[in-house]
C-alpha cells in the first residue's frame, strides 16, 4: 500500500511515492472516479526513461483515453504487469494493486513542486470537474 | 427531386420557426454568397436517367476475362447479392446505437471470425478501404511495433500497394522501402536477407503480382530472426488451398477481399481485409465488433476498443479511419458462409487446374513460353512473341481481355488469370485468339 | 454445442447452425487436386472453421439479421453529421448494371468508355456545385479524402520550397478525422478554440495562425450546424499567412446549390458522396470522399486522373508533382455511379431545394424541441442543430437514456455527446428527404420521453426495453475483448 497521505501529487491527478532513489506512481482515487471503468492501460517498458509532466502511459475508458503524465523524471524500471492484465485493478485500489510503474528518479528536486496531501484535497475543492 | 415537403408545408414550417422567408433563416451567410448562378444540366426524370445509363453501359465493352492484377472475376451466388442488398443492412449507418443495430453487429462479427478463419489469424477489425490501404495500415503499424523504419517489399509486390506505401510515408524522413528483386519471379534469397537487417517489416506477397506463390515458411523464419514482423499480403480465394498467414508465423496478414463476392466495379469499392496476432490487438485501425451481454445477460454485439479509434483519440489516434467498407465486408461474410469450407476448396482447386491447364496450352503455341517456373496460383506470366500490349489490345476485337501487358523488361509478357469462372472452351478461344494476333507487332 | 446453447436460433450464430456436410455453392469438381500441381510446402494444412450451411440456411439467417436492424429504409434515423437522407432505388438498380458492374479496373480505356464517362462527368458536376476547378474521385471515405487534402497541401508548401510549414489548425469543434488525418500526414495539429456562440472567432484564429501553419481545416457549416458568418475575414487572416483554407464537406447538404465553397475563399476540399449525394451507407460504408482544388493545386492531385482527349477517355497517371496513389485503382466506382445518378436527376433549381428544406427542418425541430431540450447555441441553425439534455431538470437523465428512449419508440437516435464542446448534446440532422409528418412524430416521441422523464426517470436510465436486447455492457466487452468464433 502506498497510502495517499505518504504521496505527492500532480495536478493532473497522478500520485508519486518515493522510498530512497525509487518511486512508485500511478493514478489518484479522484481520477479513477472521474475515469469510472477503466478497460485498458498501457505502460512504458522497463528501461525507457519519462520526463516529469509529460505524456508516458494512457489509460482508457469505454469512452475516453487520457494521457498519465508522468509525475517525476526517471527511468521506468518495473511496470504492473497485473494491471496490463487487469485494468481495473486501478479503479478497485489505486494505492495498492492498481500502481502503474516504478521507476529511479533521475532529479529529487522535482519533487517539490509537487503537491502533499493536504494541498492535493485543497486542490480538488478548486478544481473544475471534467 | 425526392424533397418531402410541400410548399405549404414550407410555409407553414417557417411560420412555426417565426420567420417570414427563408433568407431570414440564412442571415448567417452573407447574402453575396447565397444562390450563385450554377451551370447545371436539366433534371432527368427515372425513364430518362435508366436510359441514358443503360447507353453508357454499354459504351463498357463486353469482354471474356483473362486479367487479375489485383481484381478478378469469380462466380458469386444469387443469395449473395440477394442478401447484400437488403435495405436493412445497405441503409443502416455505423452501427453506433448497438441495441437498434444487432443485425449489422453479429455480420461483422461473423465477418471478423470468418477472414480470421481464413487467414490463421488471432484478430480481425472491420475492414479498411482495399488491399493497399491494408498493406499501409499493416506497415504503419510494424513501424510503431518495432521502432523501425525500413519496410522490405518484393519487386513483385502489387505496384499500387507499394506506390500508395510511398504516398502515405512521404512525410517521415526515415521511412525507407527496400525492394528485393524477384529475377525468376521469387525475392532473390541473399538480396531478401541483405534487407531484413534493421527492418520493421518483410511483406510477403502471396501469390505475387506475377503469379508466383513464395516459399513463406523460410521467409518468415528468416524475418523473425532478423527481429522483423512478417506482413502477409495474399489473395483470400487461394487460402482454399494455400498455406495461411497464420500457419507461417505471420504478425499481419492483408489482402484486396473483392475476391469474395464482390463485383469489380472498375476497381471499387472493394474491401480491405487486416488481421494480425492477438498480440498486436491495439495497433489495429478502424472498427472493431465484440460479444457482451445485455442488462439481461443475454449475449448481444456491439463495437469495442473504441478508445484507439480517432473520434476518441483524435490526433493520437494510429489511423484516421471512419467510414470502412463494411457492406463489401458483409458480402463477403454472405459469401464464405455459402461456400463453406468445402466450397471454398472446390474453387480454389479448380482455379488452380483451369490456370495450369491454361498455361501449358498457351506456352505450347509458337513463340509463347511462360516467363517464370515457379509455382502459381490462378495468375502466370507469358512470354509473348512481340509486345504484349498490341496483343492485348489486337484481342480485343475478339471480345478477350487478354490479361494485363507488364511494363519494363517485361514488356513483351502478359499477366494472365483463369478463374473457375473461365472453362476449358474459353481457355481454346482464348488460344486461338492470341495464335491468331501472335505477330502483330 | 446446439443442445446447451440457451439462444433461440435468430440470434445463434452461423457457425452454431453449422453441421457437418451440409452445403451451399458447388462448382465443378477439378480432375486433379492442388498437390497435383502445387508443392505440398505451398499448400493449407488444415480447412479453415467456416460454417457449414444450405442456401436456405443462409438466406434465413442473414434476413432475420437484417430484421434486427434499424436502417433508413424502416426507420427515421436523425443521426447529425451524418446525413441519412433517402437513398434513391433507381441508383442502386443503375449500380448494378452488368456493364458497369463487370468492368474490369485493369482493362484498357478503350474498353470502358461508359465508366471513364460518367467518372469524368461526376467531376465536372462537382466542379460546378463547389466552384473549384478539378476533383479527384479517387479517397474512399470523408477521412481519406482528408489525409489527401493534408498532403496535397504539403506538396503545395514544399514544391514552392516553402519547408517551414509543419502545423494544421483545426477547431475544437472538428470530427475527429481533421486531427487524426492531420497527424497522419505528419504535421502537428494546433486546436483552435471555438467561441461561445459555436463559431470559429477571426481574432482567436489569427493567434494561430502564421508561417508554420500548413493549412486551416474547417467543416462548414460547423458540427453545431452553424455557419462560419465570419468567413470572408477568417479566409483572408489565412491566406495572408500563405496558408492554405480547407473545408470539410461533410456538411454539404446544407449548402449544395445555395453556396459556392470557392466562393468563400476555400482552396481545397472533400465531400461524402454516402452523405449529401445520397449514396448508402450500408451499416459503416463503403463511401467516397471526392477532393475538390482550385487551379494552384491541380498538379499535386493523385494518380490516376480521368482525362478527355479528342471525344476519348481516358485514365492518366499524374504528373511529376502528384502526391501519389492512395489506393487500388481508380476510385470507388460503384459509389460514384450513384451519386452520378442522383445528380443526374436534379437542375440547379431542385439542389437548391434540397439544402433549403433541409434547413428547414432542422430549424422546425429546433423550435419545437428547445423548450424541453434547450438549443445550446439559440439561434438560427442550418442542416442540424444541437440540443442539449439538461440532467439536472430530467430526475438524472442524460443523453444516452434519451438516445435508447427514443430506441424503444422506433426512432433511431440522433448523434450524442458530439460536438465534444456541447454538454449531453444531442445533434439532430433531419434531412430533407423526411415528410412534416415524419418530423411531427419525432417531436411528438420527444415530448413523450420529456414526460416519461419527470414521472418516472428509470424508465429511460434502463431503456431500451422493447428492442432485440436490452443496455450493453460496453465495459466487459473492452475488458475482456471476445472478437471472433474459436
Amino acid at each position: 500500500m502506498y497510502k495517499p497521505e505518504q504521496c505527492k501529487y500532480t495536478k493532473t491527478h497522478e500520485w508519486v511515492f518515493v522510498e530512497g532513489g525509487e518511486a512508485v506512481v500511478g493514478i489518484s482515487d479522484h481520477a479513477q472516479h472521474e475515469i469510472s471503468d477503466i478497460v485498458f492501460v498501457e505502460l512504458p517498458k522497463p528501461g525507457a526513461k519519462v520526463v516529469q509532466g509529460k505524456a508516458c502511459a494512457v489509460v482508457e475508458s469505454v469512452k475516453a483515453a487520457s494521457d498519465f503524465f508522468a509525475p517525476v523524471s526517471g527511468e521506468v524500471t518495473a511496470g504492473n504487469d497485473a494491471l496490463v492484465a487487469e485494468p481495473s485493478l486501478a479503479n478497485q485500489s489505486p494505492h495498492e494493486k492498481g500502481w502503474f510503474f516504478k521507476l529511479k528518479v533521475s532529479n529529487p528536486a522535482e519533487l517539490s513542486g509537487l503537491m502533499d496531501w493536504n494541498a492535493y484535497q485543497e486542490f480538488l475543492k478548486t478544481a473544475p470537474a471534467h | 427531386m425526392y424533397v418531402s415537403i410541400t410548399p405549404k408545408e414550407r410555409e407553414e414550417m417557417l411560420a412555426v420557426i417565426g420567420v417570414s422567408s427563408f433568407d431570414e433563416l440564412v442571415g448567417q451567410v452573407p447574402a453575396k454568397f447565397l444562390r450563385p448562378d450554377i451551370k447545371f444540366h436539366q433534371a432527368h426524370n427515372e425513364p430518362e436517367l435508366m436510359a441514358r445509363l443503360e447507353k453508357l453501359a454499354a459504351d463498357n465493352k463486353k469482354l471474356l476475362c483473362f486479367a487479375g492484377g489485383g481484381a478478378y472475376d469469380h462466380f458469386v451466388p444469387a443469395a449473395v447479392r440477394y442478401l447484400a442488398s437488403k435495405g436493412e443492412f445497405v441503409t443502416a449507418y455505423t452501427p453506433y446505437q448497438a441495441e437498434a443495430s444487432q443485425g449489422t453487429l453479429q455480420a461483422i462479427y461473423e465477418y471478423q471470425s470468418s477472414i480470421c478463419a481464413l487467414l490463421g489469424m488471432d484478430v480481425s477489425n472491420a475492414s479498411v478501404y482495399d488491399g493497399a490501404t491494408a498493406l499501409v495500415e499493416a506497415v504503419g503499424a510494424s513501424m510503431r511495433l518495432t521502432g523501425r523504419k525500413n519496410v522490405v517489399v518484393p519487386q513483385a509486390l502489387h505496384p499500387h500497394y507499394l506506390q500508395a506505401l510511398k504516398t502515405y510515408y512521404a512525410a517521415d524522413p526515415d521511412f525507407k522501402v527496400t525492394v528485393v528483386p524477384c529475377p525468376n519471379g521469387l525475392m532473390n534469397p541473399a538480396a531478401y536477407e541483405a534487407a531484413l537487417k534493421d527492418a520493421a517489416c518483410a511483406v510477403l506477397a502471396v501469390p505475387n503480382f506475377y503469379g508466383c506463390i513464395e516459399n513463406v515458411h523460410d521467409l518468415s523464419a528468416k524475418a523473425a530472426k532478423a527481429g522483423a514482423l512478417v506482413v502477409a499480403a495474399v489473395n483470400p480465394v487461394s487460402l482454399g488451398v494455400l498455406a495461411a498467414p497464420g500457419e507461417y508465423g505471420a504478425d499481419f496478414a492483408i489482402a484486396e477481399g473483392q475476391p469474395l463476392g464482390n463485383p469489380l466495379h472498375y476497381g471499387g469499392p472493394y474491401l480491405g481485409i487486416f488481421a494480425c496476432k492477438k498480440a498486436h490487438m491495439r495497433q489495429i485501425p478502424g472498427r472493431i465488433c465484440g460479444i457482451t451481454k445485455d442488462a439481461d445477460g443475454k449475449r448481444a454485439f456491439v463495437l469495442t476498443l473504441q478508445a484507439r479509434e480517432q473520434h476518441i483519440r483524435r490526433e493520437k489516434a494510429a489511423s484516421n479511419i471512419c467510414s470502412n467498407e463494411a457492406l463489401c465486408a458483409l458480402t463477403a461474410t454472405i459469401h464464405l458462409a455459402m461456400l463453406g469450407p468445402e466450397g471454398l476448396r472446390e474453387a480454389a482447386e479448380l482455379n488452380v487446374e483451369r490456370a495450369h491447364v491454361a498455361a501449358e496450352k498457351l506456352a505450347a503455341l509458337p513463340g509463347f513460353s511462360l516467363r517464370f517456373k515457379q509455382p502459381f496460383f490462378n495468375e502466370f506470366v507469358l512470354k509473348c512473341p512481340g509486345p504484349a500490349k498490341k496483343l492485348r489490345d489486337a484481342a480485343l476485337q475478339d471480345a478477350i481481355l487478354a490479361g494485363i501487358p507488364l511494363e519494363g523488361e517485361l514488356s513483351d509478357c502478359l499477366l494472365l488469370c483463369c478463374t473457375e469462372q473461365r472453362t476449358g472452351k474459353d481457355i481454346d478461344l482464348l488460344c486461338s485468339v492470341l495464335r491468331k494476333h501472335a505477330n502483330v507487332r | 454445442m446446439s443442445a446447451e446453447n440457451p439462444l433461440t436460433p435468430k440470434q445463434q450464430l452461423t457457425i452454431e447452425k453449422s453441421a457437418p456436410g451440409r452445403r451451399a455453392a458447388r462448382f465443378d469438381r477439378a480432375q486433379k487436386p492442388a498437390s497435383a500441381y502445387l508443392p505440398a510446402s505451398c499448400l493449407r494444412k488444415s480447412a479453415p472453421r467456416l460454417p457449414e450451411l444450405s442456401e436456405f440456411d443462409v438466406v434465413r439467417h442473414y434476413s432475420n439479421l437484417a430484421r434486427l436492424n434499424f436502417s433508413l429504409d424502416t426507420h427515421f434515423y436523425p443521426l447529425g453529421s451524418c446525413t441519412m437522407k433517402y437513398n434513391p432505388k433507381c441508383n442502386e438498380e443503375a449500380a448494378s448494371m452488368p456493364g458497369f458492374a463487370s468492368a474490369h479496373p485493369q482493362a484498357p480505356d478503350s474498353a470502358v468508355q461508359g465508366t471513364l464517362r460518367f467518372l469524368y462527368e461526376l467531376e465536372s458536376m462537382l466542379c460546378a456545385l463547389t466552384g473549384l476547378d478539378a476533383f479527384t474521385l479517387q479517397p474512399a471515405a470523408g477521412a481519406h479524402g482528408e489525409f489527401v487534402g493534408i498532403m496535397l497541401a504539403r506538396a503545395y508548401h514544399l514544391s514552392r520550397g516553402d519547408k517551414g510549414r509543419t502545423e494544421i489548425v483545426v477547431p475544437d469543434s472538428a470530427h475527429g478525422t481533421n486531427p487524426a488525418s492531420a497527424s497522419m500526414g505528419g504535421f502537428s495539429v494546433v486546436t483552435v478554440k471555438s467561441g461561445a456562440d459555436g463559431r470559429v472567432h477571426p481574432e482567436e484564429l489569427r493567434k494561430y495562425v502564421g508561417p508554420k501553419t500548413a493549412m486551416v481545416m474547417l467543416t462548414i457549416p460547423n458540427t453545431a450546424g452553424l455557419f462560419e458568418k465570419d468567413i470572408e475575414k477568417i479566409s483572408a487572416i489565412v491566406h495572408e499567412a500563405g496558408a492554405l483554407l480547407y473545408m470539410d464537406g461533410a456538411n454539404f447538404n446544407a449548402l449544395i446549390g445555395l453556396v459556392r465553397p470557392a466562393d468563400l475563399g476555400v482552396d481545397l476540399m472533400h465531400l461524402n458522396l454516402h452523405k449529401t449525394f445520397s449514396t448508402p451507407h450500408g451499416g459503416g460504408g463503403p463511401g467516397s470522399g471526392p477532393v475538390g482544388v482550385r487551379k494552384h493545386l491541380i498538379p499535386f492531385l493523385p494518380s490516376p486522373r480521368v482525362a478527355l482527349k479528342d471525344g476519348k477517355y481516358s485514365l492518366e497517371d499524374a504528373g511529376p508533382q502528384s502526391i501519389g496513389r492512395v489506393k487500388s485503382f481508380a476510385a470507388n466506382t460503384g459509389v460514384a455511379l450513384k451519386a452520378f445518378c442522383y445528380l443526374l436527376q436534379h437542375s440547379a433549381q431542385s439542389l437548391r431545394e434540397i439544402s433549403e428544406s433541409a434547413i428547414i427542418s432542422a430549424n422546425y425541430l429546433r423550435v419545437k424541441l428547445k423548450a424541453m431540450f434547450p438549443s445550446h447555441f439559440d439561434t438560427y441553425c442550418m442542416h442540424e442543430c444541437v440540443l442539449s439534455t439538461v440532467p439536472e431538470k430530467l430526475g438524472g437523465v442524460k443523453t444516452m437514456d434519451v438516445a435508447k428512449r427514443l430506441l424503444d419508440k422506433g426512432f433511431y437516435a440522433p448523434t450524442v455527446y458530439f460536438p465534444l464542446i456541447v454538454p449531453e448534446a444531442l445533434m439532430i440532422e433531419p434531412t430533407e428527404t423526411e415528410s412534416k409528418a415524419a418530423l411531427d412524430s419525432f417531436v411528438q416521441a420527444m415530448t413523450e420521453i420529456y414526460q416519461e422523464a419527470q414521472k418516472d426517470p428509470e424508465l429511460l436510465k434502463s431503456a431500451p426495453h422493447n428492442l432485440p436486447v436490452r443496455r450493453l455492457d460496453e465495459v466487459g466487452a473492452a475488458r475482456t475483448p471476445n472478437l471472433r468464433w474459436n
